[in-house]
């Protein structure tokens, strides 16, 4: 763990004492310490392209009264440095008069061991491996034009201290092994991408040449794709395979019951607690409690251990997702859902590994039963508008299906839905659930967090797919 | 306040002398600190206040053509030492690459000219705070607004570049921003717009009450949409999109996706990609521009490039490495494009809705459905329908979907370009394109 103020001119107790001092008739708040090392190596054209190495070292100063929020940041932790963010706290918060809580929830649960993954592997063995992969494509097939491969490794030590000196601290590792390829056949080309991580070291993923299974994903997605026609334009069936394409599910419902849009009421949902806006039997859950998952955390960015959050249960909607000062104004409580990229942010309402629990329907069934439609089985990435409610997500594998059976793979297509309605149109939940591979990454208000998701097979009713045939 | 030039000098040339004493044959050195100010407001009261100072340095080190770097916030010299160490030492492991060097010497910038890019002008946060007061006040002046989230930003920059070729420069940058989301509610729909103003010096920046009544009008017209039938159909893209356009057309010339051959634009130089009367430049020496530079992130220097010329291509963007690997010299856009601009076509805003009696007007994409290797697009959009020049009513839930090739060659642009942002665009019209819809 980080000694925050090992080499500074700032004891422990002056820290303590400013902290209690500027929050004392706040409500809430807290100063956040961050140390984060992170490494990125990144293999390219047949060449290293890139060994890099990063040290953050920073705080951030939070001061909260009612509505208000006052935050200030610095990389150097020092005696002037945090009094100054004092004054800058202060001077935004003339006139508060509130009382600080002090309750926060407490639990010994670890979700993720503390290592650091950059040192559990050296620089030789992690470029022999990408050199490997390099080699490895290459040689699998003759269209291979390019790959692309590298690894993310981090280690983020935060210390949160409070009012009265209360001190709650974690150490998070993180890596991502990607590989991205890229095939060239008769003019054409395509690319597929795959990849895996999580909370452990890089070898947990990637023994046993595991390494060998990713490629063969990132290559078999640039196969299928080489061989896709013009994506259907307009309203159809949709079956949705299971782990990865329930970005669906982040992007419809889960930014929409984040707690700051709908105590602010902007979300389409903010009226619908209670409710029930989706079909039986889909139930989903926002958990941050899963085994070295990458949404995983032991305890959020403001101290709050995680839990694993009821959204939508059998169709009804159950609670939104909350960090204290929403769950404050709210008149609930956090459910741990307090995150921000790094210390140069403030906390918001975030998800963490958001899944759709399984039915008892079979993908075999689903597909059976659309005349036409598609089936999508992977993904880029998506977007929503919480306001409006409407959403969008990228398919980077998709299949055309006619009259019950799989046909000719299609070309990826942006498909849009209607956050609020499109969970009743969900008409069968497969007994298939899966987890995603660990490489998703949440963007909100400019800030990126590592997130997961996890679903069964689905089959929605409509959905407009936005291809160029008409 | 922001440190000063002597500061970063100092901080830069101690790494580069540390770097040669451990070992480096070349290496290079970047120090920003960057100190922002932003007030929030929601619902015409305060909301948040954030201040950061950001002070971080990145270093690059080569051991003949092996090549390291490191980064950190901290810049603490015992901190320095252990990572210049750590850094030379990755160097030594990583495999070399032929094309790995510092810039050419003679194309490093010899000047560095005065662009009008910092204001000294210090915002007091009630000034700030004033301003917000007046932007909400217009903003929220109708019942239909539900919501209104306004936020004044003041931030100054100041960096070094340094080598160890003796190129060591920078300068200092402002930016003054103000931004305003509204939503609003009818007994259908609830909708979100915006409106936004960003400038180098503060006098310049838009007024509070035009920019308030902008995001109430632009959020109150899209009230009640519409989803429309699938079909081909002319679309035009608001200035705030058809800007993305060129961003992608920026991506896709990149050296970089140019020598990887990832790009649809590979080998198209000196090919007509767009229609005769476009002509697109990159522009970096413009006064108060909000993409001006004096030279690019290597230090090399920075020339005006016309990219397209009659609608032929006729640069890529190229830096150091992958210039070396095309056997191209690099002209300074290492990082990117600067103020990046399409010139104005020769029909006005009017003219351009009234060419066609059907068309759909766009004013906001979502999602990433841009493919650079394919040239495929398909995004979801929100507009309106536009008939015999009129807006008739507000559009969404809808996609629109085509392929950059296509796309490009039937462009046709409106003569209103302003310098809004970094990349600028006219109002834009393109032919061919797929809805989707019901």
């Amino acid at each position: 763990m980080s000694n925050f103020f090992e080499k500074s001119d700032l004891s422990r107790s002056e820290a303590e004492n400013i902290i209690s001092e500027t929050l004392q008739k706040c409500d809430d708040g807290e100063l956040y310490l961050e140390n984060s090392k992170s490494e990125s190596i990144l293999l390219d054209d047949n060449k290293i392209k890139n060994s890099s190495y990063s040290s953050d070292l920073g705080f951030g100063f939070r001061a909260v009264s009612d509505e208000v929020v006052a935050y200030s940041h610095s990389n150097e932790i020092s005696k002037n440095s945090l009094k100054q963010s004092s004054e800058n706290l202060k001077s935004t918060l003339k006139s508060v008069k509130g009382t600080y809580n002090h309750e926060i929830p407490k639990s010994n649960k670890k979700y993720y061991d503390n290592i650091n993954p950059i040192e559990q592997k050296s620089l030789n063995e992690k470029i022999k491996i990408l050199n490997n992969v390099n080699n490895y494509l290459r040689s699998k097939d003759d269209n291979v034009k390019q790959v692309t491969a590298n690894f993310l490794g981090e280690q983020k030590s935060v210390e949160i201290i409070r009012s009265g000196g209360e001190t709650l601290s974690d150490v998070r590792p993180l890596i991502r092994f990607n590989v991205s390829v890229m095939l060239e056949k008769n003019g054409r080309k395509e690319t597929g991408v795959f990849g895996v991580g999580g909370r452990q070291s890089y070898d947990s993923y990637l023994k046993d040449d595991n390494w060998k299974s990713v490629c063969d994903e990132a290559l078999r997605i640039a196969s299928v794709n080489l061989d896709s026609k013009p994506a259907p334009a307009g309203e159809m069936k949709v079956v949705l395979g299971p782990g990865w394409p329930a970005i669906l599910i982040h992007e419809a419902v889960g930014h929409g019951l984040e707690g700051d849009f709908n105590r602010k009421k902007t979300s389409a949902f903010h009226n619908l607690m209670g409710q029930k806006i989706a079909s039986d039997g889909v139930t989903i859950v926002d958990d941050g409690t899963i085994d070295n998952r990458r949404g995983s955390l032991t305890i959020d960015d403001e101290g709050t251990p995680t839990e694993k959050t009821v959204l939508i249960e059998n169709g009804i909607l159950k609670n939104f997702m909350q960090d204290r000062l929403n769950a404050r104004l709210m008149k609930t409580k956090s459910t741990g859902s307090g995150r921000r990229e790094n210390y140069r942010h403030i906390v918001l309402p975030r998800m963490r590994n958001t899944m759709m629990l399984s039915g008892n329907q079979s993908q075999e069934e689903m597909i059976k039963s659309v005349d036409k439609g598609i089936f999508a089985v992977s993904f880029g990435g998506g977007q929503v508008d919480i306001t409006s409610g409407k959403f969008v997500f990228n398919c980077t594998e998709a299949y055309e299906i006619v009259n019950g059976k799989i046909g000719s793979p299609i070309k990826g297509a942006t498909l849009i839905g209607d956050g609020p309605s499109i969970l009743k149109e969900v008409s069968m939940v497969g007994n298939d659930m899966m987890m995603d591979p660990g490489i998703g990454t949440c963007g909100k208000a400019g800030q990126g967090v590592p997130v997961g998701v996890a679903q069964p097979s689905i089959l929605i009713n409509k959905m407009t797919v936005g291809g160029t045939k008409l | 306040m922001v440190k000063d030039q002597e500061f970063l000098k100092e901080k830069a040339l101690y790494c580069l002398i540390l770097a040669k004493k451990f070992g480096a044959t070349d290496s290079s050195v970047v120090v920003k600190n960057s100190v922002s100010e932003t007030v929030n407001f929601r619902n015409r009261k305060l909301d948040e206040s954030n201040r950061s100072d950001d002070l971080g340095i990145s270093i690059t080190t080569y051991i003949g053509k092996k090549k390291s770097s490191i980064s950190s916030s901290n810049l603490i010299n015992d901190n320095l030492n252990i990572l210049i160490e750590k850094c030379i030492e990755t160097t030594k492991n990583t495999p070399q690459d032929e094309f790995n060097s510092l810039p050419d010497k003679d194309l490093l910038a010899k000047e560095v000219k005065d662009l009008e890019l910092y204001d000294d002008t210090h915002i007091e946060n009630d000034q700030k705070i004033n301003y917000l007061k007046r932007l909400e006040a217009a903003a929220s002046d109708n019942k239909k607004i539900i919501n209104t989230e306004s936020n004044f930003t003041q931030n100054k920059s100041n960096f070094v570049l340094a080598n160890s070729q003796g190129f060591s420069d920078g300068y200092k940058t402002s930016s003054f921003t103000a931004s305003s989301v509204a939503v609003a509610k009818d007994e259908k729909s609830m909708e979100r717009d915006y409106e936004y103003s960003s400038k180098c010096f503060f006098k310049d920046l838009d007024d509070a009450d035009k920019l308030g009544k902008l995001a109430a009008n632009q959020t109150i017209r899209k009230l009640s949409p519409k989803k429309i039938g699938s079909e081909k159909i002319a679309i035009i893209f608001d200035k705030r999109i058809a800007r993305g356009m060129l961003s992608n057309f920026a991506s896709a010339i990149n050296s970089s996706v140019i020598s990887r051959g990832t790009s649809f634009l590979k080998d198209k130089i000196n090919q007509k990609i767009f229609p005769d009367k476009i002509n697109i430049f990159d522009k970096p020496d413009m006064l108060k521009g909000l993409g001006s530079r004096n030279f690019d992130s290597e230090g090399v220097k920075t020339d005006t490039l016309k990219l397209v010329d009659q609608g032929i291509l006729k640069h890529y963007l190229i830096d150091t490495y992958n210039g070396k690997k095309l056997n191209l010299k690099s002209n300074g856009r290492c990082g990117g494009t600067s103020n990046l601009y399409f010139e104005n076509g020769n029909i006005n805003f009017k003219d351009l809705l009234n060419s066609h009696s059907k068309s759909l007007y766009i004013t906001e994409t979502i999602g990433h459905g841009s493919n650079i290797v394919t040239g495929d697009y398909s995004v979801g959009a929100t507009g309106f329908l536009i008939e015999n020049g009129e807006f008739k009513y507000p559009i969404n839930e809808i996609t629109i979907a085509g392929n950059f090739k296509n796309m490009f060659q039937n462009i046709t642009l409106a003569n209103d370009l302003e310098f809004k942002y970094a990349t600028n665009s006219p109002t834009m019209l393109i032919e061919g394109m797929v809805v989707a819809g019901k």
